[in-house]
């Protein structure tokens, strides 16, 4: 597969201005809703702390942890499954719907299934696959990836949403009203649920004490997936695995928060067993996520709770849209993790960040995502991964920066030469800076120059 | 070698070094009301709140619930049309108007009430009905979600959900609107259970 070119993406997605402004806005409104409430959790730092530390217990003692899981879930009556990557992870829930005759399932949301690519594996075998979280089921009906992990149609204006139900469902295309489309949705969908003979999950958070899968939902559709027919699929990433209810409490009082700033999401459900009458099967799902954890630098990464809060913060995500990353994962917590899936591909993604450290900032599990994407870029230089025109670029940059001399040299004449130079050769293929952006005015004098004037020592 | 074992290997061979698992204090405030703050936090999530029972129950489900044919009710406070174990198909439960259950517990910090298959018996009447009316003794209102998670339902249910407010979604422009494929109204009345 090719290199995704995420500034090439970038820059087509803002040549439209509706989507880059619309986007942004409602990307910034998140994070400054997050900032809000957790101003009001006064040991909210504290939690962060706990939760990191949680985690990192966790994937230190994964082994003995996934077991502990498994009894439980097994004495529960859960029937668990173990997954070494996507394809096996599809082939087990096909075989699950086959043996059943179950041909028509409802999701909810899962970012893991997206990354084992479940839906179009199920469809090309016949089963009819229905999404039912609200954002996923726009993307579903315009055949588009997610573009945001919690808010997977993001990228769209209300606009966008009331012009696609118009063709699909034939509502009225000029009534770009959020609840007007949430009523459509709900009034095509719940038939999809009663009539479905499979539901099937992801999972925020797998209990080893108890064998609970823990959904944190906000529209009601994974409990209506886990309890409506009876037969229940759930996937679990192996990184997804906490000691116990105490630790869980944690994680509840974050995620919710960081992700969109309220207290807490409509729906948070506990699946011990099956219901009445039901079966529920539980997926555990590597698909790399055992050999991350041998990374030194990259292990942390396994900590996230995917709430999206690094990618709310992130100028570069905030203007360049989700789709522009050409991942499962996107925006910083995508740039660290998905080279760990297909190095080539995605060795362009850790150059799509100014190294802020917001991310790191606002991460409730504390991941040094900053730091990561900086580590990222080394592995890309040491594996040959950089390309030619930017790794020139850094060779001339780090010769200059430690040689003085030629460093002011440099400067001054840059200086002279944007004065002079026509704008064609400013602006030229080379100058991958000026290519949405105008080069700031020339200064008079460089910083050397007044200082040598105004200082005499 | 399988998929398990060959999974929990490169695991074990792969965990960084061993990290002390911390204790979780209880971050206890000690509010003076916790119905208060339970209230507060329930109406921020666009729930409805009612401070004691009506007085006469038929007479407000019938005002507040006009349109309702359905009232499928799992608590002996009031008889309703129907009873959960109508519901041989949990699917069927999506004819209820309006579903009546009483919770064993709610959550100040959030205005959350905790639901399992002992108080629901079909689990779907609680998410396929129209609107959901839930009773709540003032004195199962515990102050956060570390106490709530102290609750033996999170261990022996086979099923426990803590619902706050009516269901929604954020996906279409970033502000939560309702109703999303859960209930549509969700009103919590101050009950003691004991009446």
């Amino acid at each position: 597969m090719s290199v995704i070119d995420q500034a090439k993406n970038a820059a087509e997605f803002i040549e439209d201005k509706t989507h880059e402004v619309s986007f942004d806005k409602l990307i910034w409104m998140l994070r400054q809703k997050r900032d809000e409430a957790a101003l009001q959790v006064p040991e909210w730092e504290q939690l962060r702390d706990l939760a990191s530390a949680i985690k990192e217990h966790t994937l230190a003692n994964l082994g003995p942890y996934l077991e502990l899981f498994e009894a439980n879930a097994k004495r529960n009556g859960v029937t668990v499954h173990w997954a070494r990557d996507g394809h096996e992870h599809n082939q087990i829930v096909y075989d699950i719907l086959k043996s059943r005759d179950a041909d028509t399932l409802i999701k909810s949301k899962s970012m893991l299934t997206e990354e084992c690519g479940t839906t179009p594996f199920l469809q090309s075998r016949g089963v009819k696959v229905s999404e039912t979280d609200l954002g996923e089921r726009i993307q579903q009906l315009d055949d588009e990836p997610p573009s945001h992990i919690v808010g997977p149609a993001f990228q769209k204006t209300t606009e966008d949403v009331a012009a696609l139900f118009s063709k699909v469902y034939g509502s009225d295309p000029n009534k770009a009203d959020p609840v007007y489309l949430a009523h459509v949705m709900r009034e095509h969908t719940r038939p999809l649920i009663t009539e479905a003979k499979a539901g099937m999950t992801g999972t925020n958070f797998a209990i080893a004490e108890t064998g609970a899968i823990v959904t944190i939902t906000n529209e009601g559709n994974a409990d209506l997936s886990a309890n409506a027919p009876k037969l229940r699929i759930c996937s679990v990433g192996i990184e997804k695995i906490i000691p116990n209810n105490e630790h869980l409490a944690v994680f509840v009082r974050l995620l919710a928060r960081s992700a969109t700033g309220m207290p807490i999401t409509q729906y948070t459900s506990h699946f011990r067993a099956a219901r009445e009458g039901g079966e529920m099967h539980v997926v555990l799902v590597d698909n790399g996520r055992s050999d991350r954890l041998g990374m030194e630098k990259f292990w942390p990464s396994l900590k996230c709770i995917r709430c999206g809060a690094c990618m709310n913060t992130c100028p570069v995500y905030r203007r360049s849209g989700g789709l522009s990353y050409g991942s499962t994962y996107m925006g910083p917590i995508g740039i660290i993790t998905m080279p760990t899936f297909e190095i080539r591909r995605y060795s362009e993604l850790p150059f799509a960040s100014t190294l802020n450290g917001s991310c790191t900032n606002v991460c409730p599990v504390k991941i040094n995502i900053h730091e990561q994407i900086y580590a990222w870029r080394g592995v890309m230089d040491e594996k040959h991964q950089t390309p030619s025109l930017k790794k020139q670029a850094m060779i001339i940059a780090g010769k200059l920066l430690s040689h003085p001399e030629a460093y002011r040299i440099a400067t001054q004449s840059t200086e002279t030469a944007l004065k002079v130079l026509p704008r064609f050769a400013i602006y030229n293929h080379f100058n991958v800076w000026g290519r949405h952006r105008e080069v700031p005015a020339p200064a008079n004098e460089t910083f050397h120059e007044w200082y040598r004037k105004n200082r005499t020592h | 070698m399988d998929t398990r074992e060959y999974i929990l290997a490169n695991v074990r061979k792969n965990q960084p070094a061993n990290h002390e698992l911390p204790g979780v204090p209880r971050f206890h405030r000690q509010p003076e009301l916790l119905v208060s703050e339970f209230e507060r936090s329930l109406k921020y999530m666009a729930g409805e709140f009612l401070a004691s029972p009506p007085s006469d129950f038929a007479a407000y489900l019938r005002e507040n619930f006009p349109n309702a044919k359905t009232i499928c009710s799992a608590v002996p406070e009031y008889a309703g049309d129907r009873k959960p174990e109508d519901y041989r198909n949990w699917a069927d439960a999506a004819d209820i108007d309006v579903t009546i259950v009483r919770s064993p517990l709610g959550v100040a910090e959030t205005g959350s009430v905790l639901l399992t298959e002992n108080q629901l018996r079909v689990n779907t009447i609680g998410f396929l009905a129209h609107d959901i009316v839930i009773l709540l003794d003032p004195k199962d209102i515990v102050e956060n979600i570390h106490d709530a998670y102290e609750h033996r339902a999170f261990r022996e249910s086979k099923y426990a959900v803590l619902m706050t407010g009516p269901s929604g979604s954020a996906d279409i422009g970033g502000k939560t609107v309702h109703p999303a494929q859960g209930v549509m109204t969700l009103t919590v009345v101050m009950w003691p259970a004991e009446l």
